[in-house]
């Protein structure tokens, strides 16, 4: 069993794990702040993934032999460690997908499209990436269901908590909510709202791409129906990512996908569909990348998501303080630090994003600049993009301290 | 000055600041507009023609600087241009910062050299070729009308 590492963390200890960061980006030390769209990988999780095609490279499920077999067993442990991670009842609540986005899209299909009717509503937020937007417009064109939205504190420094009840009606189907803001770090009240929705009888998805990764998540003590999150942003592989789902519901879901492994028996005209967790999960699955999401699971469980947390939220008051005692920077979703994850969106004078971050590129930053798939939210606040820092678990003061000496240094070029 | 800074040439930056050609045309025969979609660039042309020949060309909108600077290069390049001179300078632009060939502009445009470093920056070369792109959505159509 993992045990929680003594806080706070031991950054520098910690960032010898992660090979990428003894790398020079343009010659300079790697700052690197873009944690938000997807993490670095740790020895322990590549490694996972390397044994498992240097050692076994067999298909699951259907090997009668030992490699094939010893590779089912691998896989399974992978979902028993993700539902573990986020305290789900069982461990065919988890479903293997390719990441958020697709986990979104799997409950758009094969719930919203199931249960939706014409004047029914969804609820989301102007704070959601375009995954958890997209995908429940074309659900509303393709059902009449339609799109409401959570109304906004002033400059989009949350939600309006006094309003969030107001924003629900009778014909409330769905509540689709992002647990953690992409673009300013901003963590809704999902408890609340879970809370609300349910006594109206309606299902509450949290998209919980930037959540698993940087806080305890567990799915039963918030009373949410379903969570989807990536293993890229908490150390796993790309291209591998969960949908956990109560099960009576999953269960009165049909399939997404169809194919091999999801079902129980074909005949020529029709076919019986496999139990969970395979009846959602058609083709060879992505096994290497599942059993490196183990191995994910196993290292921020050992680490210790709730120090992952403090240590974020630390550098986060930080950082703002630090952008507070300039008169350049404009930061976007307020300044207090309740309520955040470790993210910092900010623009610089009136430089446009692209360029501030192609020069604390130049000085070995990473940051991401843009809108961030959240264009609804740019709009809310009235800009074209923003630049964003965002940290984790081996992000340290030094990497902040390089971004600020970096925004000297487009204060230098620009004005 | 390292790589990164150097692209911010003088000449690149002066474009940028000085926007001397950055305005609405109300009285333009033909306007269009360019986006680029992944990093937010989001510009609008406007050009009024004199038979074959460009009177004026004028941009507005919202960019990076490599986008806005090169907006108004093309600007200064091209005012009194025919059509046919707009397209083969299109074609040199994007051969320089796609095809890595070392540029001979006409002594009229030779500020698009201070171009070249963006190359070296894949991602920026769409917003170095947003105007020009633009451009030559005008000159392909009202070129044949015209010719
Ligand atoms: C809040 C949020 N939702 C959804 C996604 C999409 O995740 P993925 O690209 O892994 O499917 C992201 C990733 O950037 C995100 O930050």
């Amino acid at each position: 069993m993992p045990s929680a590492r003594t806080l706070p963390l031991n950054v520098s200890e910690l960032r010898t794990e992660f090979p990428v960061l003894s790398r020079a980006m343009r010659g300079k030390r790697l700052a690197y702040l873009d944690s938000g769209a997807t993490s670095l990988k740790p020895h322990s999780v590549l490694e996972a993934e390397r044994a498992y095609y240097e050692q076994l490279s067999a298909n699951i499920h259907r090997g009668v032999y030992e490699f094939s077999e010893r590779a089912t067993i691998l896989y399974d442990e992978a979902r028993t460690k993700a539902a573990g991670l986020i305290n789900a009842a069982a461990a065919r609540e988890v479903i293997f997908t390719r990441g958020t986005t697709e986990s979104i899209n799997l409950v758009g299909y094969s719930w919203g499209r199931k249960f939706l009717k014409p004047g029914d509503e969804i609820l989301t937020s102007e704070f959601e990436h375009h995954s958890n937007i997209v995908v429940w417009q074309e659900v509303a064109k393709a059902t009449g269901a339609v799109l409401r939205f959570f109304p906004l504190l002033p400059h989009a420094e949350g939600l309006d908590t006094e309003q969030l009840e107001a924003a629900f009606s009778e014909r409330t189907r769905l509540v689709a909510i992002t647990g953690m803001s992409n673009v300013t770090g901003y963590k809704p009240p999902i408890g609340r709202i879970a809370e609300l929705a349910h006594e109206r009888g309606a299902v509450v998805l949290v998209d919980g791409a930037q959540m698993a990764c940087h806080e305890p998540v567990d799915v039963q003590a918030l009373d949410i129906d379903f969570l989807a999150f990536s293993a890229h942003k908490m150390c796993g592989p790309t291209g591998i990512g969960v949908l956990y789902g109560r099960e009576s519901l999953l269960e009165a879901m049909d399939p997404f996908l169809y194919g091999g492994d999801m079902i129980e028996r074909v005949w020529k005209d029709r076919s019986t569909y496999a139990q969970l967790p395979e009846k959602f999960e058609a083709g060879t699955p992505h096994i290497a990348g599942a059993i490196g999401f183990g191995a994910a699971c196993d290292f921020v469980q050992d680490v210790g998501l709730e120090n992952v947390a403090a240590h974020e939220r630390e550098l986060l008051e930080y950082c703002v303080a630090r952008a507070e005692a300039r008169d350049d920077i404009t930061i976007y979703g307020g300044t207090n630090t309740e309520d955040r994850g470790g993210i910092f969106s900010f623009n610089f004078a009136d430089v446009h994003a692209h360029d501030v971050g192609m020069i604390l590129d130049s000085h070995g930053v990473a940051v991401r600049a843009g809108f961030h798939c959240a264009q609804p939210l740019m709009r809310v606040l009235g800009v074209a993009g923003t630049t964003r820092a965002s940290f984790y678990m081996y992000t340290d003061r030094s990497d902040i301290d390089a971004l600020f000496d970096g925004l000297d240094a487009v204060r230098k070029i620009f004005l | 000055m390292n790589l990164g800074d150097d692209l911010y040439k003088e000449i690149i930056l002066d474009n940028y600041k000085a926007k001397k050609y950055r305005r609405r045309m109300d009285d333009a025969d033909i306007s269009r507009e360019g986006a680029n979609p992944s990093c937010g660039d989001d510009i609008e042309l406007f050009v009024r023609l004199n038979g074959d020949r460009i009177e004026e060309v004028t941009y507005d909108g919202a960019g990076c600087s490599i986008c806005l600077a090169s907006a108004n290069m093309l600007c200064t390049a091209l005012t009194g241009r025919t059509l046919g001179e707009a397209r083969a300078l299109f074609d040199q632009v994007r051969s320089m910062l796609t095809d890595a060939d070392v540029p001979d502009f006409p002594e009229y445009a030779s500020d698009l050299e201070a171009m070249q470093g963006v190359k070296a920056f894949p991602v920026r070369v769409k917003c170095a070729m947003l105007a020009w792109s633009t451009l030559k959505q005008v000159v392909d159509e009202h070129g044949a009308a015209v010719g």
